[in-house]
């Protein structure tokens, strides 16, 4: 069962490692973080894992408010909440199929970002499952790097 | 405050500067053992009124100072060098996380400049204790040396008790800083621990306990840590309500209050065993579900609500699902449950069933048996000569269950043993470490020969600070527990559990000038205690037992508590 929990921590060094060793220890597969600073010396992260059951995610936030940097841990899967990856692709895009490509990208608001000879960058924002099915609609044309932000998420209203 | 505190404000090497705040937070001593990166701290120290007790292994420090916090609950406060001497320090400080002890360890670590470039005696020992303490720190800048000792002491002293690591660069130490005697009380946003209990969960409790036909009572090391064992017994006695302590809430009730039980799970005794498996209310106070009390999650008190009362929220629900959550502090708790009316519980039966088991079924021994010293007999005999008035220190193994069974527990505090971790070489320092904090009160350790070796150079500081402790060692010439293991579960293959050639523990006990005699006669054991116990100063009393003695009754691992074995 993928979880998505936002934790609060103090910007410090350490922290990081911290929350990676109480996820490891509990032999929970996180599936992605992303950190940044919010305010100073606050940064918030947000963790998607995955566990069997609601008491192992319980768990998870429990033993994550234990630790003294972390200021507060939220599990917002079951709130209403956004949630966004972003991602940058570059994909073989030589002249002939380009406007074609233009054409596939433009329902999934995506943008490019970069213009080379041979290839283009595309950059998408989304939920994971949308980031997911971008990603298959560009594959045939050869993805030649990929690169992907992890989610991050914030409870609505 | 801000003008007092720059009228004090003094400035001072960061090793003074530590000194002087280990002394605002009344530290009476502290266990360590010098080298290169603590030198300067060594060196302040020659000056300092704070003593050092020189142990003689960085591990024996360490469990010196857990046994002194553990018998005062004051925290205990631990000196080491950076590299090898810090990764010594690493078991106690595990076996102090396990047990939630109070301790605050300084490590020393190898100047700013050479931190993560593999320098001379350099370990990432914020890395290595991560896992196993409750916040640990790098001090980087001199002026944030006081705050954080402030901020150690609070974190280790608070909440659920803990080790706090503060690791000390050598130049830290050594450039000046400004001590301010701060004053203000420590105030981390992240860190609150709830001490006062809900009350609505605790009159959910109370309701629960009119309704209850079987309601007992699991008293664990959180009662003592609380300071509550006083009102536990008030508790206890106004609702006539069956105890099962933990092996570390041993204690909290003293021997012969007619509602305890005894100790529960796996060499716990029959009472408790078949209490906690047909309660139909539990009520536990500061107990963490541990897999050597609760043998089998899935069929733990299974007709029973569980209330689970604990100071740390993450315990609530992590081994077994609760009914009645309450976290916060055991005393806290304890006040608001005796703040209610009183009224009576309907559970008389269930009463007189629980103490007519403890009466028909106690720890039992082949006491007819006139061949052999029987362990047992030595520590039920010990437990006569003190009144149950002593400290007692163990070790791990067959001798610490055995104790558990035997020796008459009285007041909190007075088991000084390692739970959690159960690390062997833990009892004869951790047995100093209590002699240091009651130098008038009696301490006994004791100890099998195999963990007896693991730390028996600490004899060498017992003369060195006219320390009076007796060290009991139960000599059965192998590791008895795991030796037990091996002939119940492993088809009798005693696979490097059996001692061949001990060294001359008594001549061991003269080299460092200790008194010591050796018990081999069953005839003459009770009064051979008796002479050694009325000598006056340490001494070491090795009694020759059976190597084919078993802790029993025993619920195997992963089994329900009601099935024991070796009941008769």
């Amino acid at each position: 069962m993928r979880r998505i929990i936002t934790a609060i921590v103090y910007n410090k060094s350490g922290v990081l490692s911290r929350i990676t060793s109480v996820l490891n220890r509990r032999q929970v597969n996180i599936e992605s973080i992303s950190v940044g600073v919010v305010e100073a010396e606050i940064s918030r992260m947000t963790i998607v894992i995955n566990v069997n059951t609601l008491s192992e995610a319980e768990q998870v936030t429990k033993q994550l408010n234990k630790q003294i940097e972390v200021v507060k841990v939220s599990d917002i899967t079951d709130d209403p909440h956004i949630e966004r990856e972003l991602a940058l692709i570059q994909v073989n895009a030589p002249m002939s199929v380009r406007s074609e490509i233009q054409a596939v990208i433009a329902p999934f608001r995506a943008d490019i970002v970069d213009v080379a000879q041979k290839t283009i960058i595309v950059q998408v924002a989304g939920t994971h499952d949308k980031i997911n099915a971008f990603i298959d609609v560009l594959r045939p044309y050869g993805i030649k790097q990929l690169a992907r932000t992890g989610i991050t998420g914030i409870k609505r209203g | 405050m801000k003008n007092q505190d720059q009228e004090i404000a003094q400035k001072m090497s960061g090793a003074q500067l530590l000194l002087k705040s280990l002394q605002k937070h009344d530290v009476e001593l502290v266990f360590g053992y010098p080298g290169g990166a603590v030198l300067p701290l060594y060196d302040a120290l020659y000056d300092a009124e704070i003593p050092n007790i020189l142990t003689r292994h960085e591990q024996g420090a360490v469990h010196a100072a857990e046994g002194y916090a553990k018998a005062t609950g004051k925290p205990g406060v631990v000196i080491v060098t950076s590299g090898p001497g810090a990764t010594n320090v690493v078991t106690g400080i595990a076996d102090a996380m396990g047990d939630s002890v109070p301790l605050i360890v300084i490590t020393g670590q190898v100047a700013t400049p050479g931190i993560g470039k593999d320098a001379f005696q350099e370990a990432d020992i914020l890395g290595i204790t991560l896992p196993i303490t409750k916040h640990n720190y790098q001090v980087r800048d001199v002026e944030e040396l006081e705050k954080t000792i402030d901020e150690a002491f609070h974190i280790a002293t608070t909440g659920r008790k803990g080790p706090v690591v503060i690791d000390l660069p050598k130049d830290i130490s050594i450039i000046e800083g400004t001590y301010t005697q701060r004053t203000k009380p420590v105030n981390l946003i992240s860190y609150q621990p709830t001490t006062n209990p809900s009350q609505l969960q605790i009159t959910r409790l109370m309701e629960q306990l009119k309704k209850a036909k079987k309601p007992i009572v699991l008293a664990g090391a959180g009662i003592t840590a609380a300071n509550a064992a006083k009102e536990l017994q008030e508790f206890v006695e106004r609702y006539k309500l069956p105890t099962v302590t933990t092996l570390l809430g041993l204690g909290t009730l003293p021997a012969d209050c007619p509602y305890f039980l005894g100790m529960g799970g796996m060499h716990g005794s029959y009472a408790s065993n078949m209490a906690l498996a047909e309660c139909d209310l539990l009520i536990n106070i500061g107990s963490r579900f541990d897999d050597r009390l609760a043998t089998c999650p899935s069929q733990f008190a299974t007709g029973a609500v569980i209330a689970h009362i604990d100071i740390d929220p993450a315990e609530i629900g992590k081994i077994i699902p609760t009914d009645i959550p309450i976290v916060g502090d055991a005393k806290n708790a304890l006040e608001k449950l005796l703040a209610f009316e009183p009224f009576e519980v309907d559970s008389q039966a269930w009463q007189e069933l629980c103490i007519e088991r403890k009466q028909k079924y106690p720890f039992k021994y082949d006491r007819e048996n006139k061949d052999e010293i029987k362990p047992q007999r030595v520590i039920e005999k010990i437990g006569e000569i003190t009144k149950g008035q002593s400290f007692v220190s163990t070790d791990v193994g067959q001798h610490q269950m055995w104790v558990a069974q035997y020796y008459p527990f009285n007041f909190p505090n007075q088991l000084i043993t390692s739970g959690g971790l159960g690390t062997m070489g833990f009892g004869i320092p951790a047995g100093i470490g209590a002699q240091f904090a009651y130098r008038d009160r009696p301490v006994i350790v004791f100890v099998g020969d195999g963990g007896f070796q693991m730390t028996n150079q600490e004899f060498a500081i017992l003369n060195e600070n006219g320390l009076n402790v007796k060290f009991v060692l139960i000599n059965n010439g192998s590791l008895g527990m795991v030796r037990q293991w091996q002939e119940r579960f492993h088809n009798e293959r005693r696979s490097s559990s059996v001692f061949d050639g001990q060294p001359d523990f008594i001549k061991l006990a003269e080299a460092y000038g200790i008194d010591a005699v050796r018990i081999m006669n069953p005839a003459t054991v009770d009064s051979e205690l008796e002479a050694a116990f009325a000598k006056e100063g340490p001494m070491l009393i090795e009694v020759i037992v059976s190597n084919s003695e078993h802790v029993t009754p025993m619920v195997p691992a992963g089994v329900p508590n009601d099935q024991m074995i070796g009941v008769e």
